[in-house]
């Protein structure tokens, strides 16, 4: 059977699935559904701190990230949108405080530069220079990216979706798959809450959820979700540029296009399904704030929500098939998966189109877990 | 009155042809309408448009009127500064 007339449906309507349901169709694929629970973005997309960064430490999710960030440069262009996704590349200050970290900075910036991304390797006092109001006080050096930056999640969706609908990709929402058929070790179709779909390929995008879809086609997905907090502040004039993150103090902190501050943090919490807003994050998230921003003291916080981060165990996607024939799934992001959407969806072409990958994709296969306990590799995360 | 001219959500500016544009790309509900055109999302959070869209969505989609939600309000009911809130957590510790 010629792929390109497959029977595709795709579970999940976020960023992952939208961007896979356009790079399929733009390829010439024809008979695409994306069955989504709720409303598009309605999971972690929507949720997310929105942030792009090719400051990475491994090199394959400097690579991703790099071709992710050519992309939303010119997103409104290749899909088409008469909107604007609001991509503002106004760089990503990763600050450092102990002698562990600035070693390991230097290491990934030489990596990164290796790479044409444009990351500095910078002193405290550099540092203050880009962003004045930082408070440099335990702060021993940093790196800053200026082609980094952050983009609308909604937007970015919809500007997926307006160019995978206009290419014939049909879109069900408020529609939850409850099953998924399997026949002779290949899968025949999914159930939902309004009918069945038979189908030839299912793409399982399901965010925090990935591991309970895996589990209607009999594939264990080793990945759990857990709940990340995060709050947006009252809109104020514009008085910061770059995105202000640090690993060991714990945050993530960005002015957005609107002018209100998103703040968040990656604290560790116990695996589930709940998204619930919580007191200890929001004491944890001011008294880091204020320390490392002062003047964001007399901000009011107006919203805190929460949403799924996907954790796989080394913390990289896993992106391509499973023993079951024609069940493949992009899922186990661990709180970046926004920036990769572009990656995500031609990466999944690739694969079902059976094309040539242009990328490693040993090293984002769910085979890469079997039989070892894998450590974290990927130590750049919040 | 030209459609143009009527203001659903003053907060945000959204008129009633603005929300009319997007019930024809397919999106119908509060919550989907809230994250991709801000509506709700102002200094009122709502409180001002809520009504409003909710009659607009029940006249496009005929959907009884006390069946269609409102947008989830979520914690805080009045804005308070980190900085507040960072001197409460430092005195408790
Ligand atoms: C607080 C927070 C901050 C973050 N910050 C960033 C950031 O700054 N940058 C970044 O790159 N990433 C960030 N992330 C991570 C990012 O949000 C995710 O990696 C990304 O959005 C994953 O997209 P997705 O489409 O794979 O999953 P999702 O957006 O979760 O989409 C999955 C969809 O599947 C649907 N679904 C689930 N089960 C079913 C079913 N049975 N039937 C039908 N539909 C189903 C869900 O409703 C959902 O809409 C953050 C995440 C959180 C929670
Ligand atoms: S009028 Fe819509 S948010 Fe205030």
């Amino acid at each position: 059977m010629n792929p390109k007339e497959a029977r595709i449906v795709i579970i999940g309507g976020g960023i992952s699935g939208a961007s896979i349901a356009y790079h399929l169709a733009e390829a010439g694929c024809t008979d695409v559904t994306l069955i989504e629970k709720g409303y598009l973005a309605s999971g972690a997309t929507g949720r997310c701190g929105a942030g792009v960064r090719q400051q990475w430490g491994t090199r394959l999710n400097c690579q991703m990230a790099k071709e992710s960030v050519a992309f939303f440069e010119r997103a409104e262009e290749i899909l088409g949108y008469d909107g604007d996704v609001e991509f503002k590349q106004a760089g990503y200050l990763i600050v450092g405080t102990n002698e562990e970290e600035d070693a390991r900075f230097a290491e990934n910036v030489a990596l990164q530069q290796a790479l044409d991304i444009p990351a500095e390797h910078l002193t405290p006092k550099q540092a203050k220079r880009l962003i004045p109001h930082l408070n440099t006080e335990g702060v021993t050096s940093a790196t800053f990216c200026p082609t980094d930056g952050h983009l609308n999640p909604f937007l970015m969706t919809d500007a997926f979706y307006h160019a995978a609908s206009e290419r014939g990709v049909r879109f069900k929402t408020y529609t939850k798959v409850t099953d998924v058929r399997v026949k002779d070790g290949r899968v025949a179709g999914v159930e939902t809450t309004a009918g069945d779909y038979p189908a030839d390929v299912i793409i399982n995008a399901a965010g925090g959820h990935a591991q309970l879809v895996g589990q209607m086609a009999g594939v264990e997905i080793p990945v759990q979700s857990q709940n990340r907090e995060i709050l947006v502040t009252e809109p104020i004039e514009k008085i910061q540029d770059p995105m202000v993150i640090s690993f060991s103090r714990n945050i993530y902190c960005q002015q957005t296009p609107h002018g209100s501050f998103v703040m968040g943090r990656g604290d560790n919490r116990p695996s589930g399904y709940t998204t619930e807003s919580s007191w200890q994050f929001l004491e944890a998230m001011a008294q880091t704030a204020v320390t490392l921003l002062p003047p964001l003291k007399d901000l009011r916080v107006v919203r805190q929500w929460g949403g799924l981060y996907n954790l796989s165990p080394d913390r990289q996607p896993i992106i391509g098939g499973t023993e079951v024939e024609g069940f493949y799934i992009a899922c186990g992001y661990s709180g970046h998966g926004f920036m990769l959407a572009p990656v995500t969806g031609r990466l999944m072409k690739e694969i079902v189109l059976g094309e040539k990958p242009s990328l490693p994709l040993e090293e984002l296969s769910l085979e890469r877990f079997d039989g070892e306990d894998t450590e974290a590799y990927e130590q750049s995360v919040v | 009155m030209d459609k143009r001219d009527v203001i659903v959500c003053r907060c945000s500016d959204l008129t009633l042809a603005d929300l009319e544009a997007l019930f024809n790309t397919g999106y119908k509900t509060f919550e989907e309408l809230k994250r991709i055109a801000r509506i709700g999302m102002g200094p009122c959070q709502g409180t001002t448009c809520g009504p409003i869209v909710r009659s607009a969505i029940h006249r496009r989609f005929k959907e009884p009127i006390e069946r269609i939600p409102l947008h989830r309000a979520r914690p805080f009911n009045i804005g308070i500064k980190l900085g507040a809130i960072k001197e409460a957590a430092d005195d408790e510790s």
